[in-house]
């Protein structure tokens, strides 16, 4: 983080638009819009799946049709026409990239506009990328040499062909079909994703890296992500988020699961820009995420994200501590601007002994925005000692915008020791006049102050993505001062 | 460097200045003391554009510009420097980060290139030892945690790295024990030039033990009622401000 | 089976058929409209967010009947002006300015008081038995007891109406208590209106028998530079849940709302507050303290609004809760919407147990570790029952936890 300046900000701060705005002229093959079985079937031939995979599809879509969409979070919006969304669109040259140079150079451009570029990324950063455009993920790097230590990173699809047990054994035990409208949806639909697994007291040696990109006009994306952290293994996981500027509504609709077995590690993190419609909340992407992850005893999950795209974000990545002494973290900020909407938090359910969790989320709102923190810290009877605790802070920029903190918390054992606090806010006054004394723009003391108040989860982040982070919450806050 | 003439202002539609007179000129130091309620604060907030005061009469010209034609991060710019009398905390910023967006903001107003952060580490370096700060604390979140001591003395420590045309010192002293005062005087001293000048403003005849003024001015209920040479601090602290309050009914 | 039960058991209906009709002059209209929204409601089911931890089994499973007469009268307060209900009849005040029962009035003085379109609300105005009227024009010399007693096996709806003109002050209590071996449920409701500079601090009693259901919701709206006070204090009961709900409707007031909950046993204690803040510059604390004994549930949701345009809210709520036992639980909700942004607005929850190097410390001294729990948990709703300013009030209580846990004050 210490090697971003103030320069390179004031750089990004003059693009204040969103800038991942732009649509890729790429030749997109696409279904028919609209959902019915023979859609799901036609996905499913054109991925070849096995005959399990359909039923698995079949079976949500039939739990899905029976089940309502979700109307407890504090959002509005207009529900999406689930039969006027397109399910499958794919880049259209399907055919495996052999190496990075057989790679569409519409499609390396997009992705250097994205700042991914991936032999920057390959030679410098050492970060393993798989590139998820609408539906189907198209380039996977250092694959090779993850084989070498036995992991597998690859697209869910090619993970459904080469490791189908794999697949089989752990897809949808987090996340059941029957979990919600979103998830049912997705699991019905789903075209791509990741596909993680780390073997047994493996240490993974790079940060491994998705980003996810919605590019063809009228259409869905449903990812799935699949993250399994054998025994005694760890993983720090990425995955970055865009999206062009389009007048519609976007739906995205994702599940990942995340298997740490006992004494495994995973390191979660997003940085999720979709785009987030424009300044009279006209368009932007409707985030409606499921995202969970199981610990068995000894292992620990950590969830970090920085929330700063979308127009209605719904999504609470969670932790079941199941295994006696496990652990869960959360770190989340946040950003809401103009109408943006933002209903996020974590559960952490405590089932195992010693299990411990961490919550720490930042809520910042700006312009019209309302931005709310909804969270569930469970203690179950059998879960001795179990601690957490939490701290959700939240800061409002303007008088027209809102900041709303639901925690729900459930204890049903004596030894247990649960601790929340939360906090609602100005920026405060003094230290902006204290910063302007000093020489600084309002603007930019702004940027400092709000990153400051984010840091414990900023610091949270690997390296490059805090820098993409901080850069961010910059950006999004662009003329937010009341 | 600085005129004040006739400045009126009010806060909350109560008048706390009433005309108030002074002028600086480069290479001098000024003292201004007066009881409690005086207006020595609002003199320092309304120099570094605190909007909640109302100006409703005079002018300020600092270096021939209409300084309250300027916004408070203009006159930071343009070498105008608050020591707080309560420094402010901001979590998570730390002291370096904080300062050197400062110093290049102020920079950039010059047409100056940003520092390099080689010489940028240097000149921490060096302007920490001026006040005896552990450089620990450079790396600190601003003021966060902090002891009165330390606040202050990074309040000095700023000064020295933005190097300010005026340095307004409010109250400096309140909340030092006698070796902080000894150590943030001696980094104001140090810091004196023929081009620069320094307002200090306090209660309390200690701190000019350390910081010799070359005018003492006393405020009382809103206007400068007497100036003198720097004995007039000693008279004051030996006859106290009721001794103003009767010279001045009288 | 359950199909069976989804057609036919509205257990709303079930309720009011062992009702009669309430003979007080309300508006007519009004009776008409809430007697309509009845017909087409039933008891909220945990499907409901507010009522998402609150089961109401234990009401339709009970089949209410009768009472019996005459209880034995609760000695709380020498000086107070006693109103004393029984079995949801009046049965004896001592007349002041001001006092009068809703049976004594006629629609016209009737005609502020409201219901909402709530289940509990709507079925104790229509059902509504007595209750007193007070309007407070000139500050008493004395505070005021209202004594709520039943005996036997009985639903009560009765409903208050308290008005504190400007610049009055007054000092209520409001007891509840039962005879041990009764089975009554007790629905309610009272609206207090605080005036411009008016002082009211009310401290709500709860020691109704281990087998008493006990729903109970005050309505409250201050006006601007207006004091409001609640300290509830539930110590007995076998299923309790009060409702408060603050509307903050003038600049400059300050609301505190304090309780303590200690239960055992089966009982389940069901806090749920409301502090809606519509205007600028108000204060507004709360403090809840709970502890869990033996099988005994505590639920505590507080809600705090911060209306648009009303800047300059402070607005404080704690929770903190003790579980006793493997078998004790706590659902707790703090909440804050704030929609106002130059506002200080906190809270706090921590659910826990007694700190053992306090027990240890205390053992160390000499104390058994019975007393050094005790000691301590005392001590825990000790902080919040000195927020009780009425001394006479607050050594009952003292006397009646010291009765039930054994607690030295």
């Amino acid at each position: 983080m210490a090697n971003y300046t103030e320069n390179e900000l004031a750089k990004d701060l003059e693009n204040q638009e969103y800038k991942f705005g732009f649509v890729t002229d790429i030749e997109t093959e696409k279904v028919p819009s609209g959902l019915d079985e023979d859609i799901i079937r036609l996905i499913s031939s054109k991925k070849n799946e096995p005959s399990w995979l359909l039923d698995y599809r079949l079976n949500a879509f039939e739990t899905w049709k029976k089940m309502v969409e979700p109307e407890w979070a504090h959002v509005r919006y207009e529900k999406p026409k689930f039969q006027e969304i397109t399910y499958y669109a794919a880049p259209k040259q399907t055919k495996k990239y052999e190496s990075w140079e057989d790679v569409d150079p519409e499609m390396k451009e997009t992705m250097t506009k994205l700042g991914i570029s991936l032999e920057e990324q390959q030679r410098l950063t050492g970060v393993a990328v798989d590139f998820v455009m609408d539906s189907v993920s198209v380039a996977t790097s250092f694959k090779e040499k993850l084989k070498e230590l036995g992991i597998i990173f690859c697209s869910f699809s090619d993970a459904v062909q080469e490791h189908p047990d794999l697949v089989k054994k752990y897809m949808g035990t987090v996340v059941p079909t029957t979990d919600n409208f979103y998830a049912a949806l997705n699991s019905a639909v789903f075209t791509d994703g990741s596909f993680c697994y780390i073997p047994k007291g493996v240490r993974c040696p790079m940060e491994l890296s998705t980003y996810f990109r919605i590019n063809a006009g009228g259409t869905g994306q449903f990812e799935r992500t699949l993250v399994v952290a054998d025994e005694g293994s760890y993983v720090s996981y990425l995955e970055g988020c865009t999206a062009p500027q389009r007048d519609e509504n976007q739906l995205h609709a994702a599940v990942v699961e995340l298997i740490a077995l006992e004494s495994a590690e995973i390191k979660y993190s997003t940085v999720q820009n979709w785009y987030p419609g424009d300044k009279e909340g006209k368009g932007g992407v409707f985030n409606f995420v499921t995202k969970r992850g199981i610990c068995e005893r000894n292992a620990k999950i950590s969830w970090t994200q920085v929330e700063t795209g979308s127009a209605v974000t719904w999504k609470y990545p969670s932790c079941i501590l199941k295994g006696d002494h496990s652990v869960g973290e959360f770190y989340s900020v946040a950003v809401t601007n103009n109408y943006q909407q933002a209903d996020t938090g974590t559960k952490m359910v405590h089932l195992g002994k010693n299990t411990k969790s961490t919550i720490i989320s930042k809520g910042i709102s700006a312009g019209k925005s309302q931005n709310s923190y909804r969270g569930l810290v469970q203690i179950h009877k059998n879960a001795q000692q179990a601690r957490n605790f939490s701290q959700c802070d939240s800061l409002l920029m303007t008088d027209e915008c809102g900041a709303h903190t639901f925690p729900y918390i459930e204890c049903k054992n004596p030894t247990a020791k649960i601790e929340h606090e939360a906090t609602t806010s100005k920026i405060g006054e003094d230290q902006l006049f204290y910063c302007m004394q000093r020489g600084i723009s309002e603007e930019k003391a702004i940027s400092l102050i709000v990153n400051g108040y984010c840091k414990e989860v900023l610091n949270q982040l690997p390296m490059e993505f805090a820098v993409e982070a901080q850069k961010l919450l910059a950006i999004s806050l662009e003329g937010s001062v009341g | 460097m600085i005129k004040i003439k006739n400045l009126h202002a009010n806060i909350e539609g109560k008048e706390i200045l009433k005309g108030l007179d002074l002028e600086v000129n480069a290479g001098e130091v000024h003292a201004i003391m007066g009881p409690n309620g005086a207006g020595k604060s609002t003199l320092a907030s309304i120099l570094a554009g605190r909007e909640e005061y109302e100006i409703t009469a005079g002018s300020i010209t600092f270096d021939g510009i209409d300084l309250l034609e300027l916004s408070t991060e203009e006159r930071a710019r343009e070498g105008l420097f608050l020591a707080f009398q309560y420094p402010v905390e901001i979590p998570g910023v730390s002291n370096i980060n904080f300062l050197r967006t400062a110093l290049n903001e102020i920079r950039e107003y010059k047409g100056q290139e940003p520092i390099s952060a080689k010489d940028f580490m240097q000149m921490v370096r060096d302007k920490s030892a001026l006040v005896e700060l552990d450089s620990k604390l450079a790396n600190r979140s601003v003021n966060e945690g902090f002891s009165g001591g330390e606040k202050k003395r990074n309040e000095i420590f700023q000064m020295a790295m933005l190097d300010p045309k005026l340095a307004i010192l409010d109250e400096t002293d309140s909340g030092l024990d006698i070796d902080a005062l000894r150590i943030v005087a001696n980094g104001v001293n140090k810091l004196k030039t023929p081009h620069n000048a320094s307002i200090v403003i306090t209660h309390y005849q200690r701190l000019l033990d350390y910081i010799v003024p070359d005018f003492v001015h006393v405020l009382y209920d809103g206007k400068i009622v007497k100036t003198g040479p720097k004995e007039l601090a000693l008279t004051l602290e030996e006859k106290g401000y009721d001794w103003i309050k009767e010279s001045i009914l009288s | 089976m359950q199909e069976v039960n989804t057609i036919h058991e509205n257990k709303l209906d079930k309720l009011r058929e062992s009702l009669s009709k309430t003979s007080i002059a309300f508006n007519k209209n009004l009776l008409v409209e809430l007697g309509d929204f009845l017909e087409n409601s039933d008891l909220p089911t945990t499907k409901q967010e507010s009522w998402k931890y609150t089961r109401l089994t234990k009401l339709s499973n009970t089949t209410f009947s009768g009472f019996n007469e005459k209880s034995t009268l609760l000695a709380v307060h020498e000086k107070a002006y006693k109103i004393v209900f029984e079995n949801g009849k009046l049965r004896s005040k001592e007349a002041f300015e001001g006092l009068n029962t809703l049976t004594e009035l006629s629609s016209t003085q009737l005609s502020e008081i409201h219901a909402s379109h709530e289940v509990f609300d709507a079925l104790n105005l229509c059902y509504a038995e007595d209750g007193v009227f007070i309007e407070i024009s000139k500050t008493l010399d004395r505070p005021i007891e209202i004594l709520h007693l039943s005996n036997g096996n009985k639903i009560n709806n009765l409903r208050h109406f308290i008005r504190l003109k400007s610049n009055t002050e007054a000092n209520i209590t409001m007891i509840f208590c039962s005879e041990k071996e009764s089975k009554n449920f007790s629905n309610c409701v009272t609206e207090f209106h605080v005036e411009q500079g008016a002082h009211l601090s009310v401290t709500k009693i709860q020691i109704e028998s281990g087998q008493d259901i006990h729903l109970s919701k005050e309505k409250v709206i201050q006006h601007r530079d207006s004091n409001f006070t609640l300290n509830t204090v539930t110590l007995d009961g076998l299923f309790v849940r009060n409702e408060v709900e603050v509307a903050v409707e003038g600049v400059y007031a300050e609301t505190n709302l304090n309780g303590v909950y200690v239960a055992n046993q089966q009982q389940f204690v069901d806090n749920h507050t409301t502090i809606d803040h519509k205007v600028a510059h108000c204060l507004s604390n709360e403090l809840y303290k709970g502890v869990l004994f033996d099988k005994a549930t505590g639920v505590f949701n507080g809600k705090v609004f911060v209306r648009k345009d009303a800047q300059k809210i402070n607005a404080f709520q704690s929770n903190a809760n003790i579980i006793m036992s493997q078998d004790a639980s706590v659902n707790a909700k703090p909440e804050l919407e704030i929609y106002a942004d130059d506002v200080k607005c906190s809270h706090g929850s921590t659910t826990g147990q007694l700190d053992e190097e306090a027990v240890f410390y205390l053992r160390s001294r000499g104390l058994s570790d019975k007393a050094a729990r005790n000691l301590l948990v005392s001590a825990f709703v000790g902080q919040v029952l000195e927020k009780i300013e009425n001394t006479e009030i607050l050594d009952f209580v003292y006397g009646k936890l010291n009765e039930r846990f054994g607690w030295e004050y």
